[in-house]
């Protein structure tokens, strides 16, 4: 019987029910009481930190004193009217590095209002009493083509829809939800909400979303300029860095791997390493780590070539790897894996900073490993030629317009702004703003 | 959406939430951005009497009262009317109420009780413009000491008088704003309808001391060692508000009068409940004081999420509503019989409601060794007290005895019909059943 000690890749290393405990909730929801006592914290600040540090500005005094006061629905809609994914950023935000973060109860008694719970607590209850509390304002007869059905794409249509355009949105897989639904850790989109969430969202109306049209294959950008009024791009990160080591079983890009993991029917069936390094230090590769250990893995190495300060991973989540067991090592980078055919283990040169510059030292480590995730980033994939890009993203104004006339881009693929699903919210809602503006003659 | 509008004594604004006549509405610059944060209407920081303005302590005007983590529940003050000179005022009121027609502007007037006073203000204030006024009767410090505020409220005749003065020399819709410091807030009330009012706004705040400072032996706000009461508003005061609203709706000499609801309105809920107890509008002044003037914005999102929940479509279709059944003690229904019932899944085993029956009220909560507690139904008399203390919401409730059932306390079968004390055998005043 399989095992934590087995060797190699495989499935079923802890027993279902502890698998199913591993991926609950990590931020549970609020009862009505929790949420009650945690509203009263809030202080309805004045011109309110918190409001500022969010990326789609939600009103959240407000929407806090509304929960306060027994009316969840009119808190969720002062949420939803900035941020149409306010229940998946309920969930996924990095809200230590964003709202509650400059909380005035974090400063001053490093104890936040919890933000995040908050708004988890409002959306949930607008959405289970199947309320769409948006309408479609009057046809105005234009369409828009959106590419990608992620949250930036997601965002931008349901804005365009509810002021009255048509939307199309093509997306080249055949779910939607971009990374909502095969990126974010399964413990922070529990029983499907990513999905539901889209449903929940497409009820405003007015939007279609046509799968597996891929732009650069099935559509092209001049086509869709042809078609449609308006287009824009929310195509995200669909490339992945490759860390340029041998090819080997068992070496694979994490993005991959969480994608599988997020779309498994029965995670008890789904292999994994018995022990597993991953090399990078955002998110992704402390959700890959975290969930490689969760799966059973016995052993689980997180190694990244600078320092702690250096990580992209938040305190938050470098401290939610280690509460799991999962090792972080840091100022290390690998430089040959071992193995015949099957990996057997990865080759580390230590690295150390001079002169603001990363160095490769000869001295090193061997780690033992039959599963090695790439987790040092992802890049666009397929950028129309004409397009103008910069630092590998496609460049935009303020409002997501790009160098192309017609043609606006936000989220991941777009340039600025932070990659997270709350920016990509925030990006596809003011493009979508701009497009309007364009297309009823309403710019200044 | 519901429509929020409200008519006022045909006074138009676009919520039934304006900002009570105090600092936050003593100047056009506070008003203005009043109004644009959303407010439907303000009466004006009273005006008082041409010539040189009154002036204020330099000290501390405010004392409070907070919950343990400072929410604050009760405000106390002893600010007067406005400081600033009347044309001022009048200069800024009539230009606002240009720039904002939609919106309630109304003037709260405070003069000395002569009849001289009231004709010499009055049409100056109606050159503003401005949608009707408001007597301030209420206020129950320092202006009281020279004959006016709380002084003129607590004697009727004077409140019929002046009242009558007023709507000889102004044809606006005249409100009176009562104070609460007197025993029968009917009287006052009648008295403004005796003399033509219109409509009683109410309360103004009441006599209070906040707090001794007892090192200094002396009350707060402390002014160089000394303290003078000041009035009390805000959330605390709410409960007493809410009740003499109900006595002036009921009441035979003032039933129908309009009514202006002030005293503690925080929420949407505050203003629903002081609607449905007969208030065609509330006022709002401490709320925006600790909160800023966009608190009304929940005000606004809850009235209608309520409203809309309850298929309410106008303000109109509950103001009222609850009058009817705002009654005396001797009617409330004797045979109606309910105890307390104790949710085990949902106890947390404190024991407050053991010690709350056991040593104040009426034994009828058993505690077992493993901390099970249990009501026993032939001593509860249904106080409702363990429901009050227990810290967990909906763990106690009070359940009705079905018409049939025997209430183990009397041993007696629960009647259907209703009775009351006016017929109980133990009154010796009562009339026989009929
Ligand atoms: C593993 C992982 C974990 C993360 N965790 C968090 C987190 O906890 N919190 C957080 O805030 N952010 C997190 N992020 C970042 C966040 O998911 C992204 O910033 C966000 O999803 C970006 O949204 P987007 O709409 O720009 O792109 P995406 O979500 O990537 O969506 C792009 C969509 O476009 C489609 N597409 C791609 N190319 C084409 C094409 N050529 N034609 C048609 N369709 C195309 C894709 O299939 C996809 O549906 C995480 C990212 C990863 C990878
Ligand atoms: C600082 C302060 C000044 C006030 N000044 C006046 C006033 O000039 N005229 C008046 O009619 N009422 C005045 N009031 C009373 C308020 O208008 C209101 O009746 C009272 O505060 C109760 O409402 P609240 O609980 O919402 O504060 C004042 C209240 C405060 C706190
Ligand atoms: S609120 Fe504070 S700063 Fe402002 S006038 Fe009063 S005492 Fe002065």
């Amino acid at each position: 019987m399989t095992s934590k000690l087995t060797d190699g890749i495989t499935a079923g290393r802890l027993p279902g029910e502890v698998i199913g405990a591993n991926f609950a909730d990590l931020h549970p929801a609020y009862d009505a009481h929790e949420a009650l006592v945690a509203a009263d914290r809030c202080y309805f600040c004045h011109d309110a930190p918190c409001m500022t540090a969010c990326p789609t500005s939600i009103d959240i005094p407000l929407f806090i004193r509304q929960i306060a006061t027994g009316t969840e629905e009119a808190a969720a809609k002062t949420i939803l009217e900035q941020n149409i994914l306010g229940g998946m950023c309920a969930r996924v935000c990095p809200t230590e590095t964003l709202c509650e973060e400059v909380c005035v109860r974090e400063v001053a008694e490093g104890k936040p209002v919890e933000i995040g719970r908050l708004q988890r607590f409002a959306t949930d209850s607008l959405m289970a009493a199947g309320v769409h509390p948006f309408e479609r304002a009057e046809t105005t007869g234009k369409s828009v083509a959106v590419v990608g059905a992620g949250p930036a794409g997601l965002s931008c249509a349901h804005r365009l829809a509810m002021l009255g355009h048509d939307v199309v949105i093509f997306e080249a897989r055949a779910k939607s939800g971009g990374l909502n639904e095969f990126g974010i850790a399964a413990y922070k989109s529990t029983d499907d909400f990513a999905q539901a969430e889209v449903d929940w969202l497409l009820k405003i109306g007015g939007i279609e979303i046509r799968h597996g049209q891929r732009l650069g294959s099935e559509i092209s950008l001049q086509g869709l300029g042809e078609d449609f009024d308006a287009v824009f791009l929310g195509m995200g990160l669909a490339g992945v860095n490759a860390l340029g080591l041998d090819e080997k079983d068992g070496v694979s890009a994490a993005v991959d791997f969480i994608a599988e993991l997020r779309q498994a029917e029965d995670l008890a069936a789904l292999p994994v390493g018995r022990r597993v390094v991953v090399v990078g230090g955002g998110m992704t590769a402390v959700d890959a780590g975290v969930q490689a250990k969760l799966l059973g893995a016995e052993e689980v190495t997180i190694v990244y070539r600078r320092g702690k300060e250096a990580m992209a991973a938040s305190e938050f989540e470098q401290d939610l790897a280690a509460q799991k067991g999962v090792r972080i090592i840091h100022n290390a980078t690998p430089v040959g894996v071992e193995g015949n055919g099957s990996l057997s283990g990865v080759r580390f040169a230590y690295t150390e900073t001079q002169d603001g510059k990363l160095v490769t030292l000869d001295e090193g480590f061997t780690l033992a490993a039959d599963q090695l995730f790439q987790a040092i980033g992802q890049k666009i994939d397929g950028v129309p030629d004409d397009l103008s890009v910069e630092g590998g993203k496609i460049t935009v104004s303020a409002t997501g317009a790009t160098s192309k006339a017609g043609v606006w881009a936000g989220g991941d693929c777009a340039s600025g702004g932070d990659d997270l699903t709350v920016t990509a919210v925030a990006e596809g809602r003011d493009a979508a703003m701009d497009i309007h503006a364009r297309l009823t003659g309403a710019a200044g | 959406m519901a429509d929020l509008t409200s008519d006022f004594l045909g006074i138009k604004s676009p919520n039934p939430f304006w900002l009570a006549s105090a600092p936050p509405t003593d100047k056009e610059y506070n008003v203005r951005r009043a109004f644009e944060a959303g407010w439907g209407g303000v009466v004006w920081k009273t005006l008082g009497m041409e010539g040189p303005p009154v002036v204020n302590v330099n000290g501390p005007r405010y004392g409070a009262i907070w919950g343990a983590d400072r929410r604050l529940l009760g405000l106390n003050n002893i600010e007067l009317i406005t400081d600033r000179p009347l044309e001022v005022n009048l200069e800024e009121m009539a230009r606002v109420k240009a720039d904002y027609p939609d919106r309630a502007l109304i003037a709260s007037i405070m003069v000395p009780c002569e009849e001289a006073a009231w004709k010499a203000i009055l049409p100056r204030v109606a050159e503003t413009g401005a949608d009707g006024i408001e007597l301030n009767f209420g206020c129950p410090h320092g202006m009281s000491e020279r004959g006016m505020g709380s002084a003129v409220g607590q004697v009727p005749e004077y409140i019929e008088m002046v009242t009558r003065w007023c709507k000889q020399y102004y044809d606006k819709p005249v409100i009176v704003k009562l104070t609460p410091n007197i025993t029968d807030i009917r009287k006052p009330a009648a008295a403004a309808r005796n003399g033509g009012a219109d409509a009683v706004s109410l309360i103004n705040t009441i006599n209070s001391i906040t707090a001794v400072d007892l090192d200094q032996m002396c009350p707060q706000p402390t002014i160089d060692g000394k303290g003078s009461h000041g009035g009390y508003c805000g959330p605390a005061v709410k409960p007493i508000a809410l009740s003499m609203v109900s006595e002036i709706a009921r009441a035979q000499a003032t039933h129908g009068l309009p009514i202006s609801g002030i005293g503690g309105v925080t929420t949407w809920r505050d203003a629903a409940e002081f609607m449905a107890l007969g208030c065609g509008n509330v006022q709002v002044c401490t709320a925006a004081m600790t909160y800023g003037f966009k608190i009304v914005q929940e005000m606004i999102s809850g009235l209608s999420q309520w409203m809309d929940e309850k298929g309410y479509t106008s303000t109109s279709d509950f103001v009222g509503m609850a009058v009817p059944n705002v009654t005396d003690w001797q009617y409330l229904n004797l045979n109606h019989i309910t105890k307390a019932r104790i949710d085990q899944d949902a106890c947390i085993k404190c024991g407050r409601c053991y010690a709350a029956c056991e040593d104040t009220s009426h034994q009828a909560i058993t505690m077992s060794p493993e901390r099970v507690f249990e009501v026993q139904d032939d001593e509860c008399v249904a106080c409702n007290l363990c429901v009050n203390v227990c810290p967990v919401e909906d763990c106690i409730t009070m359940e009705t005895l079905a018409p049939g059932m025997v209430d183990e306390r009397t041993g007696k079968v629960v009647e259907e019909d209703y009775a009351n004390w006016t017929t109980h055998p133990n009154n010796p005043m009562a009339s026989a059943a009929e």
